[in-house]
């Protein structure tokens, strides 16, 4: 049994568990982990007062209960693997540098805002701004992966440095505010004024979409590296299929109120 | 020693180190990947004379490649790190770049690395961009057909350069067949390529010339023409003619392996003898015996 964290009841106020990553806890005695500091709205706590620990081992961390309110689960963890046997709260991620953090439910906004790195996968569907930027930082996300299986709420991958954001459900509003770099993949349609300010960067969306005027239309194409992307996403699970992995996309170059060196990419149709 | 019909001397190839990289090319058709490679394998025989060495190491169905289209690869070769780096650049952005529908990607996994995508970005002339996927960077480079897709950095490593089987026959027509049923099975090993056209060359070198400033000239102990001119000759009475196989490989071992294959393939088609070229063990590292090399031969 890996070593696993099960929330004894449901905080009344949010949980702060920044730290709590499967690299910090690796080689740690039981008594130690029980020992780690928490914060409980603005009252620092032990973990042990909120979270029975079982289990050994130093592969993967578990965590278990209804996390819904408890935030930075996997907050800045560079190695390992971090599962969450339901939903999770606000910042899950955010920063990470490396591993994988598996969300077998849904997360709260603010997920993988800043990262860096590793792979960040939500088995259901995520808040605003996920792949974000913190307040007051231009760039967001700088570099991982990040794929939600539902959907994700407006501004996903807002200021996106470097990375990709994959979304097999439906994208809020102005996905891709203000993206510098990276991808972001929608397979169920984006909302309203996708790529809104991007200056680079790839935004790819399974469905019609409606553009901001400030977008144009170069070509339909299949672009090359398209189909090294979505296999990628296949292999990792994401429903995709031959028809969209060889099919055609038109080419917008975007926001010419900036660098108009995006691009948004939209399906056409298999071969 | 003999292996069925055909002798096999007992003698060994002597080999070298060169550094090696191994490019994967796709396009939307079998019929381009394999258009391109042929155009980059090009004029690539000897580092003599066109500074680095290259052949097709095989073609690859839709599931071996990275973007999942058809595909060639294809090894070349340089004497040094450098030098490779500089080949690659020209081949990959005169004979890839250019050819209708194709993609390129590093097929090397190792922890050194050189630039080739990163220097073929500035064809686009400030359109490019680049991508990120699994911590390799690739470039997309906007041409007049569409986008061209490579990869910034392309492994390399130190290989084995200068294999080789030498098979006589008694006609031409006879070296010729032999030779080409090596060449053929050769052909199967991965991690080996055949540097000459078709596989074969048909002027084994010596190293040196009576002539100042060239490197190698004909290897006259070989040359049945001159059998009677030269003061020592490796050609037996009854032989007419001789081609040679040269193998550069990534690793000694798919040098070897190449080496048994075609050793046995050219035996199976009535070689008179086969033989293989060195130079006394002096100058290369790798000695590849051909006693052994294949579980038939009988002393």
């Amino acid at each position: 049994m890996p070593l696993t964290l099960t929330l004894r009841e449901p905080p009344t106020v949010p949980l702060e568990t920044e730290g709590l990553t499967p690299d910090l806890l690796a080689g740690r005695r039981r008594g130690e982990i029980e020992e780690l500091i928490v914060w409980h709205g603005n009252e620092r706590a032990r973990l042990a007062d909120f979270f029975a620990v079982s289990g050994d081992g130093d592969e993967e961390l578990r965590v278990e209960g209804d996390l819904g309110r408890v935030k930075f689960l996997g907050a800045g963890m560079t190695a390992g693997r971090l599962v969450v046997a339901g939903d999770a709260g606000m910042h899950t991620g955010a920063g990470m540098r490396g591993g994988e953090l598996i969300i077998e439910g849904d997360v709260g906004d603010f997920a993988g805002t800043g990262m860096r790195g590793g792979r960040l996968v939500v088995r259901g569907s995520a808040g605003q701004q996920i792949g974000g930027a913190y307040p007051g930082e231009r760039a967001g996300m700088r570099g991982g992966e990040i794929l939600v299986h539902g959907d994700a709420g407006d501004q996903a991958g807002g200021g996106l440095r470097r990375g990709l954001i994959a979304v097999a459900g439906r994208l809020g509003d102005a996905a891709g505010l203000r993206m510098l770099a990276g991808t972001i993949v929608a397979l169920g349609g984006a909302g309203a004024a996708p790529g809104a300010g991007m200056r680079r960067g790839t935004l790819v969306s399974m469905s019609d979409v409606e553009l901001l005027p400030t977008f144009a239309r170069a070509t339909s194409y299949r672009p090359p590296f398209l189909r090294m992307y979505l296999r990628h996403l296949r292999e990792l699970g994401l429903p995709l299929t031959d028809e969209q992995i060889e099919g055609r996309y038109a080419r917008w170059s975007g926001d010419a109120l900036e660098l108009q060196r995006g691009e948004i990419l939209i399906y056409e149709g298999g071969r | 020693m003999r292996l069925s019909e055909t002798e096999v001397v007992d003698t060994f190839a002597e080999a070298f180190p060169m550094w090696g990289a191994r490019i994967v090319i796709t396009a939307e058709s079998p019929a381009w990947a394999h258009e391109a490679a042929r155009s980059l394998t090009g004029f690539a025989t000897s580092v003599i004379g066109c500074k680095c060495e290259a052949g097709i190491e095989g073609e690859l169905d839709s599931a071996e490649t990275p973007d999942g289209r058809p595909g060639t690869s294809v090894l070349l070769f340089a004497n040094d790190r450098e030098g490779l780096a500089k080949r690659l650049v020209e081949r990959v952005g005169q004979c890839v770049l250019t050819c209708p529908t194709t993609a390129c990607f590093n097929g090397l996994d190792g922890e050194e690395t050189v630039d080739v995508g990163g220097q073929l970005r500035f064809f686009g002339d400030g359109y490019q961009a680049s991508k990120v996927l699994d911590g390799r960077r690739y470039w997309r480079v906007p041409v007049m057909e569409g986008e061209f897709l490579v990869e910034e950095r392309f492994a390399v490593a130190e290989g084995v350069a200068g294999g080789n089987i030498i098979v006589l026959g008694r006609e031409v027509s006879d070296a010729l067949r032999a030779t080409e049923a090596a060449a053929a099975a050769m052909r199967a090993v991965r991690g080996a390529i055949l540097p000459f056209p078709g596989g074969i060359a048909r002027s084994g070198s010596k190293v040196g010339s009576r002539y100042s400033g060239l490197m190698a000239s004909t290897n006259d102990a070989l040359c049945p023409s001159l059998r009677a001119q030269v003061s020592h000759t490796d050609v037996p009475a009854d032989v007419g003619s001789v081609f040679e196989i040269v193998i550069d490989g990534l690793t000694v071992e798919a040098v070897r392996e190449a080496m048994a294959r075609g050793l046995e393939a050219a035996a199976g088609e009535g070689a008179r003898q086969v033989t293989a070229g060195n130079y006394g063990g002096n100058l290369g590292p790798f000695h590849i015996d051909l006693r052994g090399l294949v579980p038939g031969l009988r002393d």
